[in-house]
């Protein structure tokens, strides 16, 4: 057994929230290490996420620093948190480790006109209409019966199938990034088995901290009233509702596939790494095309999987407070992944340069007028949801120029891990976290109880302190905090 | 012996498992059983339908990836979670060649307890190796 990693004697403070290992610190390193975080959160960090970026400095071609946001903790591979650009030119590398099994897990947030008040007699009710609508759990079959033929329809047309067949509006699609299909997706580099892996899973949400939460919008919570209206929030008391999972076993098998293919060549490419889940090909190889191809249909599934989910929960709103969805205002203020690659033009001192940007386990955060951005965002920026504990809270906020300029338009993703699934299990019971919560006023469904119990708020870092950094550090600005009031989980 | 255990503080946000075998067969089996104690209840899963695996790799750490990925594969592609397993590796001049045969159910979640949807078998400090009573392996698994 391996000892935990150490941690690095040089952890050198740029800012109040940006430390930086040097390059001296590993053999192999080409560029430095750097970690977004405050005072507090850096001495919490465990030893994992120092190893990890610094291994993934050493990867081929990468640019400028390899980073890690404040919400990072320790993964496979790249350290979840992980943001490095690597450029194609300069054989920079393609690594589904960097991306992560579950590629485009990712955050949708929709808006309702409904009040706190009008909701909460009815909570209940709501929760478990959800609960039934939308399967989660190991295993579990999706509610859209598809056939292979349609199925590769979806994977390599992401949300625009879901929009023509009736699983949503038409503006769902200028909400989505990218308006949720990636064009590069080639099904013919998908293995036969993703595709019977995939197939019965579109409209599932899956388990482990994956879940569709209903959340309340409090006065005092609302940092940037005119944004927060832009994206249609407009007043406390207001309900929405936010959705996290991705591309289920689909990605899964083709993150699976991959990551076997890639290991017999690298040698050919004379690529050495420092642990086997950092697995790479160059991104100009055929190995590494075919692996961004293949991502994309991951993505487009994803993208879509979230699209027929949200179709779902316009019903069981209509079902339950017996009004139109479009009466209801149920508008989709964004659909964003967080465990991707794309390849996005970036400034590296003072050249624009086309890079290979690996994002695992953290939100694209792109700054007003960006050209990628839909017109809808030209002036407020890209929202960027993150997703905090279902205890705590989760955020609401936009992109930023200081995303641009420091971390290749990246920000956090979610509040972060602080103590490992198995000791959140000893420490708390499922059940009687499920009826804390109800105590405090959060009504929790769940398939599976141990699940629950991992998934505590005390397994997790302080989401207010990880947006605090963010916000401070410039690489995204805060909007609104939403408070959970009631959970569906797998 | 035990059949495995969960290593806690490893890869916080997965699940990190130290399986044990006097030999490879005793090995995967146990592998196998931490993959399936980890999805769900067992006692309540019954043995109705069994499933076989088939494989062959150049050395035991690519053949239990393989093996254990491919657990997860007919998880979800015939929505079944397993009690056990009956595993058979043979080892001819380099390689090596698996014969397991799942015993299982499908997934009833009135009757099932549901625990982790494991993702995918990571390669992130995955290892077999020899010890003094046998084999041992470390597993870190995406949930």
């Amino acid at each position: 057994m391996r000892p935990e990693p150490e941690r690095p004697k040089e952890i050198n403070e740029v800012s109040d929230f940006i430390w930086e290992i040097p390059k001296t610190h590993k053999k192999g390193m080409l560029v430095p290490a750097r970690i977004y975080a405050s005072k507090s959160l850096i001495e919490q960090m465990d030893n994992g996420v120092f190893d990890q970026v610094t291994n993934v400095a050493c990867l081929p071609g990468i640019q400028k620093y390899s980073f890690c946001m404040p919400d990072g903790h320790w993964g496979y591979g790249f350290p979840i948190g992980g943001v490095a650009a690597f450029d194609p030119e300069e054989n920079g590398i393609i690594s589904p480790g960097g991306i992560g099994f579950d590629i485009n897990c990712g955050m949708r947030l929709v808006t309702t006109n409904l009040t706190y008040d009008e909701v909460k007699p009815k909570l209940k009710e709501l929760t478990d209409t959800l609960f039934k609508l939308v399967p989660a759990g190991v295993g579990c079959k999706g509610f859209v019966d598809v056939n292979r033929s349609q199925f590769i329809e979806i994977i390599e047309n992401g949300s625009k199938w879901c929009i023509e067949n009736g699983y949503g509006w038409k503006e769902d699609l200028e909400r989505t990034e990218g308006h949720g299909k990636i064009d590069w997706a080639d099904h013919t580099k998908v293995s036969d088995k993703a595709l019977q892996r995939g197939i019965n899973q579109l409209g599932t949400l899956g388990s482990g901290n994956h879940y569709l939460e209903t959340q309340l919008v409090k006065a005092e919570n609302i940092f940037d009233k005119e944004t927060a209206k832009a994206f249609g929030i407009h007043s406390a008391g207001q309900i929405v509702i936010m959705v996290h999972c991705g591309s289920r076993g689909f990605g899964h098998q083709i993150g699976t596939d991959y990551l076997r293919k890639f290991e017999p060549v690298m040698k050919e490419y004379n690529i050495e790494i420092r642990d086997r889940e950092l697995t790479c090909a160059p991104f100009n190889s055929n190995e590494g095309q075919d692996y961004y191809r293949a991502m994309a249909c991951a993505a487009n599934m994803a993208f879509s999987n979230r699209q027929v989910i949200l179709h779902r929960i316009r019903e069981g709103f209509q079902k339950v407070f017996n009004k139109d969805a479009e009466k209801m205002e149920m508008h989709l203020v964004y659909d964003v992944a967080h465990n991707i690659a794309k390849l996005e033009e970036h400034e590296v001192d003072g050249k624009k340069k086309k890079l290979i940007v690996h994002r695992k386990g953290s939100t694209r955060a792109f700054p007003p007028g960006h050209p990628e951005l839909n017109t809808l965002f030209k002036k407020t920026g890209q929202p960027v949801i993150i997703g905090g504990s279902m205890e705590t809270g989760s955020y609401l906020l936009v992109g930023t120029e200081g995303a641009m300029k420091q971390t290749w338009g990246s920000t956090a993703h979610g509040s972060g891990r602080t103590m490992s699934r198995a000791r959140a299990k000893r420490e708390v019971r499922g059940d009687k976290l499920q009826k804390d919560m109800e105590k405090k006023g959060i009504y929790v469904r769940s398939v599976s109880m141990a699940g629950l119990a991992e998934e505590a708020g005390i397994a997790y870092k302080n989401v207010d302190e990880v947006i605090d950094t963010v916000h401070k550090a410039g690489i995204s600005k805060r909007v609104v905090k939403l408070i959970p009031i009631a959970n569906v989980k797998g | 012996m035990k059949k495995y255990k969960i290593l806690e503080d490893v890869a916080i946000a997965d699940i990190a498992i130290e399986a044990y075998g006097k030999n490879l067969d005793e090995l995967f089996e146990n592998s196998a059983y931490a993959i399936f104690e980890e999805s769900a209840d067992i006692k309540k899963i019954s043995e109705k339908e069994k499933k076989t695996i088939k494989l062959s790799a150049k050395n035991a750490e690519d053949l239990l990836f393989d093996f254990l990925s491919e657990i997860l594969f007919l998880k979800d592609t015939y929505s079944m979670i397993f009690k056990s397993s009956k595993i058979k590796i043979v080892k001819k001049n380099s390689n090596y060649s698996l014969h397991a045969e799942l015993s299982g159910e499908k997934i009833n979640t009135e009757k099932h307890e549901l625990r982790n949807d494991i993702k995918a078998i990571t390669l992130h400090m995955f290892k077999v190796e020899k010890t003094k009573a046998g084999y041992k392996a470390l597993v870190v698994v995406d949930v």
